[in-house]
């Protein structure tokens, strides 16, 4: 190798070095703004589907354009995760100042349509408040869905009683008002800690 | 789900199937016009063409699937990428091939990849390689790292991509086909050295994961499995699988180095000039 070769292979290593450092840097200036979930901003896609409500409707996320929607895939006969995040979901909304609770929308993603129906589906959201919404639709729809957000479900075999286990999500996937991907709450947030972070998307969208 | 299907990608990569068949026609056109002489045997043709498909399968069939939502199936994934594909296709030598398209190439093309021909010959110094090895390993199991890598579509490409180059890397400079004795190719010593060092690391992680209390990657807790299975018994099988079958292929890779080694023991005694091979 001519040391003009050297000088040159040195020359672009140190530019590859500085280009790794730039990206460290301005990953670790992203990480400086707080929140409490955990910011996938620019990880995924926008929101985008298009589901059967509880009255039998097509749904789709322009629908609901301009508000935070919060994204959560489950089943009603599910014994645990679901009530839980559910509850704690709507918690959470209650505890933001009322003016703003308006502009979130919590979309309830059945992924056992089989079992649940708009009707079954309803009975269910309704316990957690008006925020929430019922959504399902064919398991083709549902499977693009889920991929498209880097989840999955799969299904149990069913017992002597027709009763099986669902394996789904257990993330909540945050968007804001233009459909951007933002946020992913985790199981162990609080309400406190979930109302905070959706205060701040929602007053973020309306400065 | 049919048959079929499960051939079928579950997330379609158009540039991952057109560097595939890139390959493979570069290969078989290679195989075709190359010298009778020097062209592989059959069994060599075999090892590479097993090699090339595994790679291919875990990246482009329904296995992907279960890859991106099972932890020890996500870890069996790059055992492949990293290790028992670039293992086989290094195996089973296709430096003469490489080489064949190498005099096909003019001398413009040739000033075109010389960076690249830079970034190689960097990339396979002992000490770069193995820490490149064992290192992208540890980076991508890094927790925050995975749950990035799993969560976006692009970055887990990448981490596929790099596994699968990194491993294509690091083999091919432990089964280098030159002797030692008569090329600049890696002393055999060296190269039975790097396979021991690489094993530790590896053997540590895997042992870490196996013998964890809590849950390390949650990525498959937080976005679901492929089907109801006990988390626990997840990672257990994801650890087993870091920890056990890397170090059996770096023994694996020892015995067959010292099979050579006794192989050409005393049958280079007068240094023959250098066979074009230096080159690559």
């Amino acid at each position: 190798m001519t040391p003009a070769h050297c000088t040159q292979t040195r020359l672009w290593l140190s530019n590859i070095v500085l280009s790794v450092l730039v990206l460290l840097l301005t990953g670790c200036a992203q990480s400086q703004e707080h929140w409490n979930g955990k910011n996938i901003s620019g990880l995924m896609p926008d929101l985008e589907f298009s589901l059967t409500d509880e009255t039998g409707n097509t749904v789709t996320e322009a629908d609901s354009a301009g508000q935070v929607r919060l994204l959560f895939f489950g089943f009603t006969s599910c014994p645990d995760v679901c009530p839980t995040t559910l509850s704690n979901l709507s918690k959470a909304v209650r505890q933001m100042p009322e003016e703003l609770q308006k502009d979130v929308t919590t979309f309830f993603v059945s992924v056992d349509p089989e079992r649940d129906t708009p009707e079954r589906l309803r009975n269910y959201v309704s316990f957690f408040g008006e925020r929430v919404a019922g959504v399902t639709g064919d398991e083709p729809a549902l499977r693009k869905l889920a991929k498209r957000y880097r989840t999955t479900f799969g299904y149990e075999e069913p017992d002597a009683f027709g009763n099986y286990e669902v394996s789904h999500s257990a993330a909540v996937y945050v968007f804001d008002g233009a459909g951007n991907v933002r946020l992913l709450f985790r199981s162990d947030l609080t309400a406190e800690m979930i109302s905070k972070d959706l205060t701040a998307l929602v007053r973020e969208q309306k400065s | 789900m049919t048959g079929i299907s499960y051939l079928l990608p579950y997330d379609f990569s158009p540039l991952t199937l057109l560097s595939f068949i890139l390959v493979l026609v570069f290969y078989g056109v290679g195989l075709q016009n190359m010298p009778k002489e020097t062209r592989p045997g059959s069994g060599r043709i075999i090892t590479f063409m097993i090699g090339l498909m595994l790679c291919y399968g875990v990246m482009q069939t329904r296995f992907d699937y279960y890859s991106q939502y099972m932890f020890f199936i996500h870890r069996g994934q790059h055992l492949i990428l990293h290790h028992l594909g670039p293992f086989l296709i290094a195996l089973s030598n296709p430096l003469p091939v490489i080489r064949y398209w190498h005099s096909q190439t003019g001398e413009k093309t040739r000033l075109l990849f010389t960076p690249v021909g830079w970034l190689y010959h960097t990339l396979q110094q002992p000490a770069i390689a193995s820490f490149l090895f064992v290192g992208l390993i540890y980076f991508w199991l890094w927790p925050v790292v995975h749950f990035d890598a799993m969560l976006s579509r692009d970055l887990y490409w990448v981490m596929n991509w790099s596994m699968l180059l990194d491993g294509l890397l690091f083999w091919w400079l432990i089964f280098d086909s030159r002797p030692p004795a008569i090329t600049k190719s890696l002393s055999y010593r060296w190269r039975m050295f790097l396979l021991a060092v690489v094993a530790v690391p590896q053997m540590v992680l895997g042992a870490s994961i196996v013998f964890s209390r809590g849950m390390i990657y949650d990525f498959y807790e937080v976005c679901g499995r492929a089907w109801p299975f006990p988390p626990e018994m997840d990672q257990l099988l994801g650890g087993l699988i870091t920890w056990i079958p890397p170090a059996m292929m770096s023994a694996l890779g020892i015995l067959i180095i010292l099979r050579r080694t006794m192989h050409e023991d005393g049958k280079f005694t007068t240094p023959l000039p250098a066979t074009g091979g230096a080159s690559l």
